[in-house]
């Protein structure tokens, strides 16, 4: 095969991979919230369907495409339509950037196992996930219902809010790092993890990207006990399965952040270099789904406050003494 | 192939810019005007400019695009209500026309496009865009910078102002 | 240089025709049977009271206000923190300036009670 050639059948290879994780991994961490959900409130979960219930996936996703797809009277025809694919693609997309594993040697080149080595590629990141919101509050908005509208304007105003705490913590990793690339942001952990130095932004980060994902202690956009289900009660089948698969890939995504950023990214000792990056993510994917089974919800109040009076200001703080602290060392 | 590229971007950001203005429905308008910043921020990007088309993105379409549809959620403004008056047609029509004049006149001066900067296309890939602005930023241009947070400054209270009923 | 974009570009097809085809396979094989009490907008199964297009809070609007103008005084920390240790102590200075400032915003934004919810 000739160079470019080659070259193209990596890059096509790396992003089927990617995408395919992306999507099964999402898929199946839906079936491991409902078994692990179910083995800490000691139930039994989905057990059915295949082996284990390892089947239940798929099930679903027979069951999905399925159902009736309908729109509800009133409801704003293009924009509920589109607004699900408009949750679920920058999910996706923003995977392109997180480097997996460490540069592989293959056919006598360095192939970086990352899609995308951009040199904004943490402003990629952040471009993304502010582009995220449109989903949730077209299609809360489109839906023409209570619930759904209540839901996407708390969703809205709750992802602004998270979003900036979740970029001001970051800073502090590139002034580390002195880059906006996320594989040199991994090299510079080569080390010694960041989030040894960087503990309190680690937490802005964690507690944001925890808000992002609309998990709960912050579901207000979704609140089933008083909203239904906030922004999407009036979506069913696969337009209700983007929603759904969209949040999920969103949880895996930023746990990869989260792992790209904090956690050294894909260096640790004896285990190969891909199998750290994932132990990490789904580390983080555990600790939501135990998040979920622990905490209570917080009061929409609350919430707004922990945002702009506590995670904003002490962001701001920690970069300034982060910098202070570092030129005097 | 670039140029190739360079029409189709252009082309729908052309066609997204006069949905904009067209459009009945402002939620409709406004979804055409982030796809216009897309756009943009594709151009940037194919003229070397990474920075500033994250910027785009992030700034534009994420945060003032958001502000925007926003409101339109909030008020509620399902479909323009009123015909445009001829006034404005008119008065909209002439202000497009001397611009056009202004821009073919500008670009018929060969003195306008004769002159390059110090920064190309090589220096841009070996420094990084980013680095580049944030050199010129604080340290050539250290006083505009800090005049901006004046600035936000000055519009953090306007917001409160504005949307206070007591002060 | 633009190299690096085409995977990308090649990504956001990929994505959209996924989204679109989810979309499009669910609208074609799920059964079709339409009434009007179930095209009805969801409302605990009463009828539904009053319209759904209600005006909300002035609230919102500001913090959408205030999301811009920190997003921007975000935008101008990145290039900061790349060329932090290149600009050295005068670098820390000039930002200080800069957050100090804001941080008077932030604090004028507190006492006026914007950011209460009662």
């Amino acid at each position: 095969m000739s160079p470019i050639a080659l070259d193209i059948a990596i890059h096509l290879a790396k992003i089927a991979l990617i995408f395919f994780v992306v999507l099964t991994l999402a898929a199946y961490l839906v079936f491991a919230e409902r078994r692990i959900l179910a083995w800490i409130q000691d139930r039994k979960g989905p057990n059915r369907v295949g082996p284990f219930g390892l089947l239940q996936p798929l099930a679903d996703l027979i069951k999905l495409l399925t159902k009736e797809d309908f729109r509800p009277a009133g409801a704003d025809k293009w924009l509920f339509y589109l607004a699900p694919a408009m949750a679920a693609i920058p999910a996706i997309l923003t995977f392109a950037v997180i480097p997996f594993g460490a540069p592989l040697q293959l056919f006598g080149r360095e192939v970086p196992l990352q899609v995308a080595d951009l040199n904004v590629g943490l402003l990629f990141f952040l471009a993304l996930s502010s582009i995220a919101v449109y989903g949730v509050a077209l299609g809360g908005w489109a839906s023409n219902s209570k619930y759904a509208l209540l839901g996407s304007i708390r969703g809205l105003a709750q992802l602004i809010s998270y979003e900036l705490s979740m970029g001001l913590s970051l800073v502090p990793t590139v002034m580390l790092a002195g880059s906006l690339r996320l594989s040199d942001i991994v090299g510079a952990q080569e080390g010694i993890w960041f989030i040894v130095y960087q503990p309190l932004a680690f937490a802005i980060f964690l507690i944001s990207i925890a808000a992002e994902c609309k998990r709960i202690p912050f579901d207000i956009p979704e609140a089933e006990g008083e909203l239904v289900a906030g922004f999407h009660t009036e979506y069913s089948g696969m337009r209700f399965g983007l929603f759904f698969v969209g949040e999920y890939i969103n949880i895996i995504v930023l746990g990869g952040l989260a792992t790209t950023f904090f956690l050294g990214g894909w260096h640790g000792p004896w285990l190969p270099p891909f199998a750290w990056f994932s132990v990490k993510t789904l580390a983080f994917a555990f600790f939501f789904i135990w998040m979920r089974g622990t905490l209570p919800r917080l009061r929409y109040d609350q919430l707004m406050h922990l945002g702009w009076k506590v995670l904003t200001p002490l962001a701001l703080v920690n970069i300034l003494v982060t910098g202070w602290i570092l030129m005097l060392r | 192939m670039e140029t190739f590229f360079f029409m189709i971007v252009a082309a729908v950001a052309v066609l997204a810019s006069i949905l904009v203005i067209t459009c009945k429905n402002p939620i409709n308008s406004a979804l055409s005007l982030i796809l216009t910043f897309f756009c943009l921020a594709t151009l940037y990007v194919t003229l070397d400019a990474p920075f500033m088309a994250a910027i785009q993105v992030l700034v534009y379409a994420g945060a003032i695009m958001v502000l925007i549809v926003f409101v339109i959620m909030l008020l509620n403004v399902r479909t323009e209500s009123g015909r445009r008056s001829s006034h404005s047609v008119l008065f909209g029509s002439l202000i497009g026309l001397f611009t056009l004049f202004q821009l073919f006149y500008l670009f018929n001066r060969s003195s306008l496009t004769g002159q390059k900067g110090t920064i190309d296309s090589a220096l841009i890939n070996k420094v990084g865009h980013t680095e580049l602005i944030g050199k010129a930023l604080y340290t050539d241009f250290l006083l505009p910078f800090e005049v901006t947070s004046i600035l936000l400054l000055v519009a953090i209270i306007g917001a409160v102002v504005l949307t206070k009923k007591k002060i | 240089m633009l190299g690096a974009y085409l995977p990308i570009l090649v990504l956001v097809a990929i994505a959209v025709i996924f989204g679109l085809c989810s979309l499009v396979f669910s609208s074609l094989i799920g059964q079709k049977k339409p009434s009007v009490v179930k095209l009805a907008p969801y409302e605990c199964g009463c009828e539904p009271v009053g319209s759904a297009r209600e005006r909300f809070s002035v609230k919102f609007y500001i913090i959408a206000m205030l999301f811009i103008l920190f997003d921007i005084e975000a935008v101008f920390l990145y290039p900061w923190s790349v060329l932090f240790k290149r600009l050295g102590m005068f670098g820390v200075m000039e930002m200080g300036v800069f957050i100090v400032i804001l941080f008077v915003g932030y604090i004028y934004v507190w006492k006026k009670g914007a950011l209460e919810w009662e």
